[in-house]
């Protein structure tokens, strides 16, 4: 079980009440932390456990919740060649979260794909700037409401034949 | 005395050696690079956002279009996710012909990489050597999926179909032949005194760096880093292959290079124990509610027509949860996390992309070094921009 999780027990301890969340699904780990300490706790992993390697930063659009937001991080461990997950929510109305990118470089173009695509603020980042959309692109595309076919279009309606 | 400026160049995106479209903006101090700056997004297509609108079948053939020079890797890694998701297990001659084909895949892009790479440091006849090998693995790919390139061979829970008449004897060639065909591209390339010359102490990147950088697959291999998800964390049946996994030295782009031509050499060690476990068995995991029914049964009965139209139509639905899983591609770490909400449709789901992430430590690699290893640079990180703009 996830609570059994070296990883988890650590960071119950370090962080107390910061834990908000731990669960077991498929052999995978995941914790979910507040995002004040974020770094914290990457750092502590890092460092102290081992996940060395930052594979992934990314974010997920719950739409309808209170905390809108969930940026995830997927750590590797090369020595222990083992996986966690950490998540963090982040609301609407205060976007934002500190960047790991002082930790890892990884995070770098990872952060700023999360901030093209789902419009995450990353706090202390060193060039936060869109990567994949044109500079003056308006929105986010990979929020739950902004329509797939664009802003400006008409949805498409399947095919009429 | 002459004074010294700044000057800052642009490279592509319609630059042959930049392998797509990618754009960098080069600031240099005579020839040597001070900053290097890449643009990236002229080939997105919203794969990711497309997903959300699709079932999960109908996810699969995008899959195909990320890295498009080995997309039995990018199908692999999808299945593999949502099978994890749906806790599904894979019948032994699937995962076989998958180990098989995914190996394939990893002589098809490494051919490409070391074509390209060779080309753009100005060796011809390595291309063209590289791109008449690849072609055998391409016809291979054409019987057993109708398309050179874009496969969709694989299935949640399988693969779509048996394998075509004459597959173990188009295998066999392969393993029989590739190895005196990468004698040749050695023959031409390791002792060449222009290729050393070029190569050695080009790129260099140290092991923290890399891991800093987030690098993945040979690159990383390349800089002396023990580290293959095949062995260490298998899928798919790796576990029963017998390999070695070759690590480099000097992390420079001569030791990828020599990484590269022995994963090639281990491939087709792979590929050549995967045959002898090949025996024959389903192909499809047992759960109607998932897979497709065979299309004897949707030509000729209505309970397999209505079925076949069920999960096209409607798609199935997956439990709720999340998943990630990280296969080993040719250039690197290939990750899928997909969130379920218990829908039809995958909620989220998030591409890793080896490419992307050894690209960003392209501004590490290059400064400071001459304009002209550059190029040399982004052939040996082995970058498709299919993949890193998705």
């Amino acid at each position: 079980m996830a609570e059994n999780n070296r990883a988890v027990v650590m960071l119950k301890e370090r962080f107390g009440d910061c834990v908000l969340d731990c669960k077991e699904f498929r052999g995978e780990v995941t914790v979910t932390v507040k995002k004040q300490r974020i770094v914290e706790v990457l750092k502590c992993l890092r460092d102290d456990l081992r996940y060395n390697f930052l594979t992934d930063v990314t974010a997920v659009d719950y739409l309808g919740r209170d905390e809108r937001f969930m940026v995830v991080y997927h750590l590797y461990s090369i020595p222990n060649k083992d996986r966690i997950r950490v998540k963090a929510p982040v609301c609407e109305a205060d976007c934002s979260i500190d960047s790991a990118s002082g930790l890892w470089n990884t995070a770098n173009w990872l952060e700023r794909e999360a901030f093209d695509l789902m419009g995450i603020i990353f706090n202390n980042h060193p060039n936060l700037v869109r990567i994949l959309m044109t500079d003056d692109w308006v929105g986010h595309p990979l929020r739950k409401d902004y329509p797939l076919q664009g802003p400006d279009r008409e949805a498409y309606k399947g095919r009429l034949s | 005395m002459a004074s010294t400026e700044i000057m800052t160049l642009n490279m592509g995106p319609q630059h042959p050696s930049t392998h797509g479209v990618l754009r960098l903006v080069v600031e240099l101090d005579g020839e040597v690079i001070q900053k290097i700056t890449p643009h990236i997004g002229f080939l997105h297509r919203g794969v990711e956002k497309l997903s959300e609108h699709r079932t999960y079948h109908q996810t699969l053939p995008l899959t195909d279009r990320l890295d498009y020079l080995a997309p039995m890797s990018n199908n692999l890694g999808y299945v593999l996710a949502v099978e994890k998701l749906l806790d599904l297990e894979i019948p032994e001659r699937a995962q076989t012909v998958r180990v098989i084909m995914n190996e394939l895949t990893r002589l098809k892009s490494h051919l490409v990489w070391i074509a390209c790479h060779a080309l753009d440091i100005g060796a011809m006849t390595v291309f063209i050597y590289a791109f008449r090998e690849r072609e055998k693995v391409m016809d291979l790919y054409e019987k057993m999926s109708g398309a050179r390139m874009t496969s969709n061979y694989y299935r949640i829970g399988g693969l779509s179909r048996e394998l075509p008449a004459g597959f173990e004897k188009d295998v066999q060639e392969i393993v029989d032949t590739f190895p005196g065909h990468i004698d040749t591209y050695e023959g031409l390339l390791t002792k060449n005194t222009i290729w050393m010359q070029r190569t050695i102490g080009n790129g260099v990147i140290s092991a923290e760096d890399a891991i800093d950088y987030g690098i993945t697959g040979p690159a990383l291999r390349g800089s002396g880093v023990d580290w293959d998800l095949r062995r260490d964390n298998p899928y798919s049946g790796y576990e029963n292959y017998q390999f070695e996994v070759p690590v480099g030295v000097n992390c420079d782009t001569y030791d990828r290079y020599k990484v590269r031509l022995v994963e090639m050499r281990q491939s087709i060690k792979i590929i050549d124990q995967a045959m002898k476990r090949l025996k024959p068995g389903p192909i499809l995991a047992d759960a109607p509610q998932v897979c497709y029914p065979p299309k004897e049964s949707v030509y000729n009965s209505i309970e397999g027509l209505i079925h076949h139209f069920k999960i096209a139509s409607e798609g199935f639905p997956v439990p709720e949860g999340e998943v990630y899983q990280g296969i080993e591609a040719p250039k690197g770490e290939l990750g899928y996390y997909i969130v379920s909400d218990g829908g039809t449709k995958p909620y989220r789901m998030r591409i890793r992309p080896p490419s992307f992430v050894n690209l960003g430590a392209i501004e590490k690699m290059a400064k400071g070094s001459m304009l002209a290893d550059l190029v040399a640079i982004i052939g040996t990180l082995d970058i498709v921009l299919g993949e890193i703009d998705r």
